[in-house]
């Protein structure tokens, strides 16, 4: 047991003499620490910054007093849990609950610790931590081996790409040192280990509470001949060490422009080396060029490499911005616009199908969605089981569809060029994180058919604009009967035009498609897509969806070019609608016979900035048809 | 083994020595991998291969149809290639991978987001901070202005240090003072923490709201404090700068999010990797200008609570029998004068005080009295908006 009272380490004259600059020979060191409170884990790196003399004075009377207040450790014991655990919120509930990074330095290496909670409900937490870490250290409690979580743990690791995992068995103290029983975990750790294809794995008995095998071979278990944790963290090689020796990776994420003699391409070299004079490619436009200078503050560099942030000018004025790679010419990244992937789900809102995000990878950011959901991975037994969305830290295969090409490495090559996070369009949260495994079809095979007659063509051929008039709005609102005056106007003034009705589609085209949230994206999606290609052929296409997401709306606008998608809002008050009740849904939705339905148990989100607004409780439909007549004639002109 | 003499003889052929070069940082290369970047036949290269291999300096495999060359182990061992091995392949030092993390993040931030500005409170970490900066943009000029929250209660060297900072590198530098507290004579002595919330606290969010900047540049590090410990490196403030710890934004990789709705607003934080000691070796490394402060000198002190508080104007005052003391003091943290203690010392250069660092005690947040107001005073400040 650690006693307050511990004795401080006093400085030689030696150490207070030490060179200014010992670059740690072995370099900086990221890893994870997973596990649960249970399992010591804030312990262990409250023991190991301790160990290595990080805690100053004021750090130590502030753990003696608060370990007083909040410890569990019993009297007289330093709870070092309390070092790390960093929020009120954690301290007083005992809890850790987001990750926290620890500094920490030996003489052969720097550090950076992630320490991570361990509840099935952090899986995200453990993600952020994992994407960055060299290693992971697996915490499990002696008494208890390989449990359930760290199965979880070990999982992610190796999804997050984390090559190196070792496991420390900790509270070694408490099942009396016994060898037999360090055995028996080693060797399940092994199985998991060989299963989910981690490389390199070592199991280390320790107890960090009494300090055996932290960062000294312990008296305690003789038996045991392999390093200490620390020893262990200090040698292992790190996990990108060999990131010069693959091909160059340069994602652009500035262009330097200080006057119009110089264009530089400011970003990190994240694989390989780049020298002046090599011959390199930009993707996706596969344009080609020569380094002809590698510029820094510094002062010019005939050559860089991996982790080194640089500005670089090419012999070629070739056309180069934000989100574009530069590559080796010889081994270059490839490009595509649908991947398969992981994805690991990190919102309360669940993932839907089919609606439109935006996809970040690297510095490039495109709207994308996904296509289809393959299987999701529990992630506690490793079945695959088939879904339709994914809630919050749940995992899957996916399919994804982007709105435009990428150039990626498959995640398990290289993370910067294969990871990627999702954002939502409205609360621009982030909402997903992914790993590209490959791509589906590669692009350069992929060829739309050229079209002779240009849709302009067949539109002037009906002397019209080809448009669609998105009517939008509650179910009872009024949308069909306006918009049904719409087409008769139109039709008598001798323009083509196509009506969609919700329902009459739901017989046809959509009848597989139920009103769940991710149904009701597809039925949107599916509606877009016929009504680009009515408008393709030049017509005036009229759509009365209830629609009630922003998001599917804007992916349908999407579809179209500027100025051919009008949103027309029926803003008609809930209770007139519900008063109307034409087909004596919301009587059922009220009752509880119908579920999901809009404005009652599902919500309706009303546009923001449609291109007509109809105030539609008072007017007449024949006047709101009239206001639709006289946008479409305004525009026209315009 | 060769001799001297045919050794040379090799070597005078700038592309025998450039394939060395190339086989010396990427081992394994293939003929046609080795004759990129020379202008010459095929079969003029397979002569200069076959000089390299006929002279025990290079190695064929056979590799299905491919064939690749290596170095040999005697080729290995030459000075100048095992020195350009190490430079490709050894570890980058942990103060380099600080900095290209740091200038990484900065560019994200400006190439992302549409109204920029870089807190600058002239401490060591703004220092490095703005060292980082202008390393990122170069050759371009900083893309953005800086901004100081100007107590007024601040070290008349501080000041001095800033102008001429602004100056020396041509930055667009605002000063803002909260006009309110100005009026109502808000001070340190007469209103404790009401001081910070008014002059530090609101005085930031007024100006970030007055120039509408939508993100900011802290210096803050994780190793700071327990609370910055778990903020991520942008952080996401909703309308009112609030801040909320149990609902951040997952940061994964260095994918950084940037994206705000109006109102809504970011502070970034491109030092939080970095310790207190990775500062100062990095200032020593790279000499960077710190406001003379940091340096012991002889100053006039009063001791009061335990904590040296340096006179540094008539506005201090003096209890009756207090009487200030020249002492040789520094500090490792500056702020307002009469809110910041000074350390009695005498290292009086870089070096002594890294030195002095490497063997501290006590963590530099110790030196700031506002800090210890209340049990988890820090995280409380930074919900409401304070860095």
């Amino acid at each position: 047991m650690t006693d307050i009272s511990a004795d401080r380490t006093v400085l030689s004259g030696e150490e207070a003499q030490a060179p200014l600059f010992v670059d740690a020979p072995n370099g900086l060191l990221r890893f994870i620490t997973c596990g649960s409170v249970d399992d010591g884990k804030s312990t262990l790196i409250g023991r190991l910054l301790y160990d290595s003399k990080l805690l100053l004075d004021d750090q130590v009377s502030a753990l003696e007093s608060a370990s007083r207040r909040f410890g569990t450790t019993g009297e007289g014991n330093l709870d070092f849990a309390l070092l790390v655990d960093g929020l009120q919120a954690e301290v007083e509930q005992g809890i850790t609950i987001d990750v926290a990074y620890r500094f920490f330095a030996t003489d052969k290496r720097k550090f950076i610790v992630a320490d991570t909670p361990g509840h099935e409900q952090y899986t995200r937490n453990m993600v952020t931590g994992a994407s960055t870490a060299d290693l992971a250290v697996l915490l499990v409690d002696a008494r208890q081996g390989v449990v359930t979580q760290t199965r979880r743990h070990a999982y992610i690791a190796a999804l997050l790409g984390v090559k190196t995992v070792v496991m420390a068995v900790n509270k070694m103290d408490l099942v009396d040192y016994d060898e037999l029983r360090f055995r028996q975990i080693r060797a399940d750790f092994a199985a998991l280990t060989s299963m989910l294809g981690l490389a390199a794995s070592e199991a280390i008995p320790v107890s960090a509470l009494v300090g055996d095998n932290i960062s000294s071979a312990s008296d305690n278990m003789r038996w045991y001949e392999g390093p200490s944790l620390l020893e262990f963290l200090e040698n292992v090689p790190q996990n990108h060490s060999d990131f010069s020796q693959q091909p160059l990776r340069f994602p652009v994420q500035w262009v330097n422009r200080p006057h119009l003699d110089f264009r530089g391409f400011s970003g990190t070299v994240t694989a390989g080396q780049v020298a002046v004079g090599d011959p390199v490619v930009v993707l996706p436009s596969a344009k080609q060029s020569q380094v002809k200078q590698i510029v820094t503050f510094d002062g010019d560099l005939p050559k860089a490499r991996a982790g080194q942030a640089i500005t670089l000018v090419l012999e070629d004025e070739i056309d180069i911005s934000r989100g574009d790679l530069i590559c080796s010419l010889k081994q270059r990244a490839e490009v595509a616009d649908q991947f398969q992937a992981d994805l690991v789900w990190m919102d309360e809102k669940p993932l839907l199908p089919g609606r439109s995000y935006l996809l970040k990878l690297g510095s490039k950011t495109v709207a994308a969605s996904i296509t289809s959901i393959k299987h999701k991975v529990n992630v506690n037994t490793f079945e695959h089981t088939a879904a339709k969305t994914l809630a919050l830290n749940e995992i899957a295969e996916v399919n994804l569809s982007l709105e435009k090409e990428v150039a990626f490495d498959p995640y398990e090559e290289l993370r910067e060029t294969g990871g990627f996070i999702l954002i939502d369009r409205m609360t621009n949260a982030t909402v997903g994180a992914g790993m590209l495994k490959f791509a589906l079809r590669r692009s350069q095979n992929l060829h739309r058919q050229a079209l002779n007659i240009e849709k302009q063509q067949r539109a002037q051929q009906k002397g019209q604009e080809a448009r669609v008039l998105w009517f939008t709005g509650l179910s009872g609102s009024g949308k069909s009967t306006v918009a049904n005056l719409v087409e008769q106007r139109l039709f008598a003034a001798g323009k083509h035009c196509m009506i969609l009705d919700g329902d009459n589609v739901r017989h046809g085209l959509n009848r597989d498609l139920g009103f769940t949230d991710a149904d009701r994206v597809e039925n949107i999606r599916r509606i877009g897509e016929v009504a680009k290609l009515m408008v393709e052929a030049g017509l005036i296409v009229i759509v009365s969806f209830i629609s009630p997401f922003r998001s599917e709306r804007r992916m349908a606008r999407e579809l179209l070019q500027d100025g051919e998608f009008v949103e027309v809002f029926v803003d008609t008050p809930l209770e007139i609608c519900e008063q109307r009740d034409v087909k004596g849904l919301y009587a059922k939705a009220r009752s509880g016979q119908i579920k999901n339905f809009t404005g009652i148990d599902s919500p309706y989100e009303p546009p923001e900035a449609a291109e007509l607004h109809l105030q539609a409780g008072d007017a007449s439909a024949e006047e709101l048809a009239q206001q639709v007549i006289a946008y479409l004639e305004r525009s026209d002109q315009a | 083994m060769l001799n001297e003499t045919d050794l040379h003889a090799i070597l005078a052929d700038p592309v025998r020595r450039s394939v060395l070069e190339h086989l010396a940082t990427a081992p394994g290369a293939s003929a046609s991998d080795l004759a990129e970047p020379f202008d010459i036949s095929k079969p003029a290269l397979s002569r200069h291969l076959k000089i390299l291999e006929d002279s025990g300096l290079v190695e064929r495999q056979v590799d299905r149809q491919f064939r690749r060359f290596s170095l040999s182990s005697a080729a290995q061992e030459l000075d100048w290639l095992k020195a350009l091995r190490i430079q490709v392949t050894a570890p980058m030092s942990h103060l380099d991978q600080l900095e290209a993390e740091s200038i990484h993040i900065m560019r994200e931030v400006v190439a992302e987001m549409a109204n920029p500005v870089m807190m600058y409170s002239i401490g060591k970490d703004s220092s490095v901070m703005l060292h980082l900066a202008l390393k990122a943009f170069y050759p371009s000029k900083l893309p953005f202005p800086l901004l100081h929250i100007d107590t007024r209660w601040k070290f008349r060297e501080m000041i001095e240090f800033r102008d001429a900072t602004a100056k020396r590198f041509d930055l667009d530098l605002r000063v803002f003072t909260s006009s309110e507290g100005l009026e109502q004579q808000i001070n340190p002595f007469d209103h404790g923490a009401h001081y910070t919330d008014v002059m530090k606290t609101a005085a930031l969010k007024q100006a970030l709201d007055h120039y509408g900047f939508d993100v900011a540049f802290g210096g803050a590090r994780r190793d700071e404090e327990k609370s910055r410990a778990k903020e991520r490196v942008l952080s996401f403030r909703s309308k009112g700068h609030v801040w909320n710890p149990k609902g951040q934004r997952p940061e994964i990789w260095n994918v950084f999010n940037t994206r705000v709705n109006k109102g809504e607003t970011i502070r970034a934080f491109p030092l939080s990797n970095w310790t207190e000691l990775d500062i100062w070796q990095y200032i020593v490394r790279e000499n960077i200008p710190i406001v003379p402060l940091y340096y012991a000198a002889e100053r006039p002190v009063v001791e009061r609570d335990g904590s040296l508080i340096m006179v540094d104007d008539e506005r201090l005052p003096l209890a009756a029998g207090e009487s200030p003391q020249q002492r040789w003091v520094r500090f490792r943290t500056l702020g307002c004068y009469p809110l910041t203690g000074a350390m009695e010392s005498r290292a009086d250069s870089l070096d002594a005080i890294v030195r002095e660092m490497q063997i501290a005690r006590t963590s530099e947040r110790q030196g700031r009295l506002i800090d210890k107001d209340q049990n988890a005073s820090m995280e409380q400040k930074k919900l409401e908006g304070y860095f």
